[in-house]
């Protein structure tokens, strides 16, 4: 049994489906790339996995168990926007998730617990590169830096799954490079299970380890609302298991790769961005 | 250059804002002047000599019968009042408001009472209040609360469910506790919305203040300027209006920068009141 296995998952909203029949089956150490057009379900699925909606039919098991009915420790989260707390530092921010396990009632750490906590903020700034901004407010920062606080801050739970929600969507090319390196660095230390909704195919078949396409198999042109969407395509990727040159210097892995991407009915700029970067 | 471009300078900023005022004052003194060149006693537009006399016996000279200074004293128990009054309408905000935003439970409980409760035009209430609590400080402290708690209530009930819902969901993901995220999430950002919501509730706290004070009172702002009505002492009631409106501002400026040095954070974008 896989690490994550969803069944027959299917969503509506009143009368209007929008995921219907999902079957998904995720390795643990997986880093899931989700596509497809606005509004094709990719997002709520996404929700879903989180536990901030409920499937309307089917279920999903994580190693083993049924997933959480609530978003819990288990599933770190970042959203596109608004995924810090701007009444925070970025030190506080950082503290924040120890505040919370030590801290039951007060929901604040002192002394020694809270010399420990502000330690492991540090080192997770340092790691996130903000140890500059410590004592800056999120609204002092800018977009990639708000996104790599709120990375951080997600791991810091250390949780099995990482979600993400067009975590790089609102960030200038070259920023976002430098993000989704920073982003391949911690996947790799980890091992975490990482499902990362994207609108940039490009970065989709270039980070993924799988990508997932959503769209509707069935559409009726009279009430275009009749059908919800389903992964229509799930395509094994090289992903970035190993440092980008030393992938490139593996003939077999590099040739496998970019044979999947060519078989498949996309336009050719998408192939474009799983070339090995020479 | 466009006029749509031109920012005046910081000088020029405040000659502009003075003008309006000046403008003002100088229309009433020769409205005054002109009525008083007709009726060297008139009372309906005084000059703002007899203006300054009237407001310095007030101030500066006991009062005969209480030995005290009318002003201040009147100042004094207006203000007791108001903040009061406010106090308890910004407690029933913050825990009603809490309730209403964070729980789901808590909107389905309270928010079509607090709905309905703020329609009720409070002055409608306050012969209630006076048959109640009697003709005392508690019914008109009372008239402030319960005019100015459903306002607030709704408000910060708002500012709540204006919090981003991904800060909540976040929060649940770092392992918080329904209570965690009230206590470190939710209220950290309410107070500066509590700022907020009282300096709109001043409005109308001081309508419903002067509003009792006129009808059952011995003392305090309001009381003053409907007792001397019946004199038509023109010259203490327009200073007592400047008075109230000073005090309305500044009270408002103190807590608007009070929220920028306490909460920093919640005006680094935008806001300009």
């Amino acid at each position: 049994m896989s690490f994550l296995e969803a069944r027959r998952i299917s969503k509506s909203y009143g009368d209007a489906p929008i995921l219907e029949r999902v079957d998904l089956a995720v390795d643990e150490g997986s880093l899931v790339t989700i596509v497809g057009a606005s509004g094709c379900g990719k997002s709520t699925f996404l929700r879903i996995l989180l536990g901030q909606e409920q499937a309307t039919g089917g279920e999903i098991h994580v190693g083993g168990e049924v997933l959480a009915g609530e978003p819990d420790e288990g599933r770190g989260i970042v959203f596109q926007r608004y995924s810090v707390f701007p009444h925070l530092t970025v030190l506080g921010n950082l503290m924040l998730p120890d505040d919370f396990e030590g801290s039951r009632f007060v929901g604040r750490l002192f002394g020694v617990k809270r010399k420990a906590a502000r330690e492991r903020a540090e080192a997770m700034m340092e790691k996130i590169g903000l140890a500059h901004a410590a004592d800056r407010y999120p609204a002092q920062l800018s977009g990639g830096m708000q996104q790599r606080l709120a990375i951080g801050q997600a791991l810091l739970k250390r949780p099995r799954i990482l979600l993400l929600d067009e975590p790089f969507g609102a960030l200038d090319p070259g920023t976002r490079q430098d993000m989704q390196a920073m982003l391949i660095d911690l996947w790799r230390e980890t091992g975490m299970t990482v499902f990362m909704v994207t609108h940039d195919i490009q970065e989709a078949f270039h980070l993924g380890t799988r990508l997932l396409v959503f769209d509707k198999i069935r559409h009726d042109p009279q009430f275009p609302a009749a059908y919800g969407a389903t992964i229509t395509y799930d395509i094994p990727l090289r992903g970035q298991r190993q440092p980008a040159r030393e992938a490139a210097e593996d003939p077999a892995v590099s040739a496998g790769a970019a044979d999947d991407v060519r078989s498949l009915p996309f336009p050719a700029p998408f192939e474009r961005g799983d070339e090995p970067h020479a | 250059m466009r006029l749509i471009n031109q920012h005046p300078s910081r000088v020029w900023q405040v000659a502009l804002g003075a003008l309006p005022f000046a403008l003002a004052i100088v229309a009433y003194m020769i409205a005054s002047a002109i009525r008083r060149a007709d009726n060297p006693q008139d009372k309906l537009l005084p000059s703002l000599t007899s203006m300054g006399e009237a407001m310095y016996g007030l101030a500066f000279v006991a009062d005969r019968r209480t030995g005290g200074f009318i002003l201040w004293s009147d100042t004094l128990a207006s203000l007791e009042r108001l903040a009061i009054g406010i106090a308890i309408a910004a407690a029933f905000a913050i825990v009603f408001g809490a309730l209403i935003g964070i729980l789901p439970i808590g909107r389905a409980l309270f928010s079509p009472f607090v709905a309905a409760f703020s329609l009720i035009p409070p002055i409608t209430i306050l012969p209630i209040l006076f048959i109640v609590l009697g003709l005392g400080e508690a019914a008109k402290i009372g008239l402030v609360a319960i005019g100015t708690a459903p306002l607030m209530i709704r408000a910060l009930a708002q500012s709540v469910l204006d919090i981003p819902r991904e800060e909540i969901v976040k929060a649940q993901t770092l392992g918080a506790t329904t209570w965690q995220i009230a206590t470190r999430v939710v209220f950290p950002q309410l107070w500066p919305k509590l700022i907020l919501a009282i300096r709109l509730g001043l409005v109308p706290a001081w309508i419903f203040l002067i509003s009792a004070e006129a009808i059952a009172s011995t003392d305090g702002l309001g009381y003053r300027i409907f007792l001397v009505r019946r004199y038509l002492a023109m010259d203490v009631i327009l200073p007592y209006v400047v008075w109230i409106t000073l005090l309305a501002y500044v009270i408002d400026r103190a807590l608007a920068l009070f929220s920028r040095r306490v909460f920093p954070w919640a005006h680094l974008t935008g806001d300009a009141l």
